[in-house]
């Protein structure tokens, strides 16, 4: 396309204009294949029971280790379908751009929503452009919104969790919130820490395939595995306890965040789940998400162990003890010394 | 990990804890030794190992853990905390901190309230960071919040080394820096002084080295461990200590001789020389302490943010109430203070001991299963 570094994206892009046409018409019709550029609004086919869900991406900086703002916002929004139990096939994309913004950025994140798309099975059918004048936002803010048809019902509701349900996280964690936090604070690390941002529909396709039916599956993002196993287990009233030695941390991972004083089970994922499923399925599963990329580390790593009115989340200690797991409170701030 | 996982060996570990029960063991049969033996571990990293590994547990109930003022954060008395968010609020100001003190609570707001208004506050991982900023932004001032004990103090010279070196005029510093001896000798003076041993804060010695504690050991007849933050390294501290006791010594010992020695780190103690003289500091809890903190230099008061802005006072008022003064030196685990997991939580802290990663407040929220008690 040969974006010259000196162009960027103007109010003139946002004004349904010319300027907007071409960029509808070059940028984004050549990336989304399957965009209906010239209406007002997509038509679907009917698809039967749907799951809809919608996310912005709002992160900074915007490209990192791994992946940028635009294959994140596809597999955030594809990952919240996919844990419905549902086929992703639809998406809308919307994008707020600040005065400035380099063209030539533009179309990367544009082509890295494109291929994005492409591994999720997901079709980019409609979107939208506004540009916001200089200083009035972060470069680039991102919505997608999508629709999938429904697979299997109530596999992402707590209430079905039941005591000895195993607890099963689909890969190594913790890799995308440190691959942002080295970023953000210029801790260059040799090699750095990638995002593990992707798409978790084809894992879930074929968990489902093999007929494990998950009590509850959740993408394990802000907050991490800690405020999912959290939620889960104060919605499900259980108590849930897990071994810490079991959770799957890459080292570099487990060294930046002990380096930070930060605890991996609370660092953001955006291409890993945590899976309930019945103790005799627990094997089979993690055997099938080994099979994928990302999920080569999938381990179990622990189980509802009871019922507890107010919901508990407990790990082992090295000592045999037992300590709290809890929910993340406030931003996670790194410690002094 | 190297320089982890060898110091979180769940075999070795419980070596160590067999040897303890040994000591404990002839602890008992002499009656002139007072039991529980409470040692007393400084350094609020400590406090969150021993409940985050549950080595308090897995003692002998013989042996109790009193948790000691060595946490930066949770020692910065509310007036500085004002003061901070004062300099904080003035235009042209860019204030710069640890991540740990933004969510501490000042008398009306926080630093993260303050920044939600329009403050420009950020957060930075090391001291000259903030001079990095200040070089950027030579329109603006560029204030770092310099807290912490000895261990932060030296790469705070860091941070001044490079300002001085490049001439960085817009950068200063609020200097709350404060030091370990005096305060321990403020506990250890203290007529209700109920401490058996004192585990002393490795960082702190392999900056300033372990000899700081030989007139302490002298002066109070009590046994200074000093000791690491792993698992294995406070066990081996607590046994230690407990061999002195049962031996009736008092000797300054070091755990933590992989990283600390006794003369620390001359290169780190020269550049504290340097830029910085002692002098009295307020703590939070226990009040002014005589030589207990670090202040500029008077060649150096051009990097002192109290000095550039000298017409910006802090608001003086009392501490929100009085317990976290008396967690802090001790005399009250945190699940004794009313406000404990009911009014302060980490979700709404009350008390800066609920906020910082070393606070003992924070471990015992954060570590503490169902009853919150600890031995």
């Amino acid at each position: 396309m040969g974006y010259k570094d000196t162009d960027v994206v103007t109010m003139a892009h946002g004004s349904g204009g010319e300027s907007m046409q071409r960029l509808i018409g070059e940028m984004y019709a050549n990336a989304f294949p399957k965009l209906q550029k010239d209406t007002d609004a997509a038509c679907l086919p009917n698809i039967g029971e749907m799951a809809f869900t919608t996310d912005s991406f709002v992160v900074d900086p915007i490209f990192f280790p791994g992946g940028d703002i635009g294959s994140l916002a596809v597999h955030g929004t594809v990952n919240d379908i996919a844990m419905m139990g549902a086929r992703p096939k639809f998406m809308s994309v919307a994008f707020i751009i600040e005065e400035g913004f380099p063209l030539k950025d533009l179309n990367t994140i544009v082509h890295s929503m494109a291929d994005a798309a492409k591994k999720s099975n997901i079709q980019i059918v409609t979107g939208d452009t506004k540009v916001v004048g200089r200083g009035q936002g972060n470069g680039i803010y991102i919505n997608t919104s999508a629709v999938g048809n429904l697979m299997i019902h109530d596999c992402n509701q707590p209430q079905y969790v039941d005591v000895g349900d195993k607890i099963i996280v689909s890969g190594d964690i913790g890799r995308h919130g440190m691959a942002i936090m080295s970023v953000r604070n210029g801790l260059e690390l040799d090699p750095p820490i990638l995002s593990d941002s992707a798409p978790l529909n084809a894992m879930v396709l074929s968990i489902l395939n093999d007929d494990v039916y998950p009590s509850c599956m959740r993408d394990a993002t802000r907050g991490g595995v800690a405020a999912v196993l959290n939620e889960i287990a104060r919605t499900a009233q259980v108590h849930i306890r897990i071994e810490e030695e079991k959770v799957p941390v890459d080292e570099n991972v487990r060294g930046l965040a002990e380096i930070l004083g930060l605890d991996p089970l609370h660092i953001a994922n955006e291409g890993r789940f945590v899976l309930f499923v019945k103790a005799e399925d627990a094997l089979r599963t993690v055997k099938i998400l080994q099979t994928f990329e990302g999920g080569e580390k999938a381990a179990i790593i622990g189980e509802v162990a009871g019922k507890n009115k107010n919901g508990l989340v407990t790990a082992k200690t090295l000592l045999g003890s037992e300590k709290p797991i809890h929910m993340p409170a406030g931003e996670i701030l790194p410690r002094i010394c | 990990m190297k320089y982890v996982t060898e110091f979180r060996d769940k075999e070795v570990a419980e070596g160590v804890i067999l040897e303890i029960n040994k000591v404990v063991a002839e602890i008992k049969k002499n009656p002139r030794i007072k039991l529980p033996i409470r040692l007393m571990e400084i350094c609020g990293g400590q406090t969150h190992s021993i409940l985050q590994y549950g080595i308090h547990s897995a003692l002998p109930k013989e042996v109790e853990f009193v948790h000691g003022p060595g946490c930066p954060v949770c020692v910065t008395p509310i007036e500085t905390i004002n003061l901070a968010l004062e300099l904080a609020k003035q235009p042209n100001v860019i204030f710069t901190s640890f991540g740990d003190m933004l969510r501490v609570p000042g008398s009306d707001e926080n630093m993260f309230e303050a920044k939600a208004k329009g403050a420009d506050i950020r957060w930075v991982y090391a001291p000259s960071e903030a001079v990095e900023i200040a070089k950027q932004n030579p329109d603006k001032e560029v204030v770092f919040f310099a807290i912490g004990f000895e261990t932060t103090t030296w790469p705070i010279t860091e941070a001044l080394c490079i300002a001085e070196r490049d001439s960085v005029k817009n950068f200063s510093i609020l200097p709350t820096m404060v030091r370990v001896p005096p305060a321990l000798e403020v506990i250890l003076s203290d007529p209700e002084c109920i401490i058996d041993g004192i585990l002393a804060a490795g960082h702190v010695c392999t900056i300033m080295g372990t000899e700081e504690y030989e007139p302490l050991v002298e002066k109070y007849n009590v046994p200074i461990v000093v000791t690491g933050f792993q698992p294995i390294d406070i066990l081996t501290g607590v046994l230690l200590a407990l061999l002195q006791i049962e031996e009736g010594r008092s000797d300054v010992e070091n755990a933590y001789g992989w990283v600390a020695n006794s003369a620390g780190s001359t290169v780190a103690k020269s550049l504290i020389n340097k830029f910085f003289k002692i002098v009295d500091r307020k703590w939070r809890g226990i009040g002014l302490i005589p030589n207990s903190g670090f202040g500029l230099r008077d060649e150096y008061l051009k990097y002192d943010a109290e000095i550039k802005w000298k017409n910006i006072h802090a608001r003086k008022e009392p501490e929100p109430n009085k317990y976290c003064g008396l967690v802090l030196t001790g005399k009250i685990k945190p699940t004794e203070c009313p406000f404990y997991k009911k009014e302060c939580s980490q979700e709404h802290p009350i008390g800066a001991l609920m906020v910082s990663s070393e606070g003992a407040c924070a471990a015992y929220f954060l570590y503490n299963k169902d009853t919150g008690e600890s031995k």
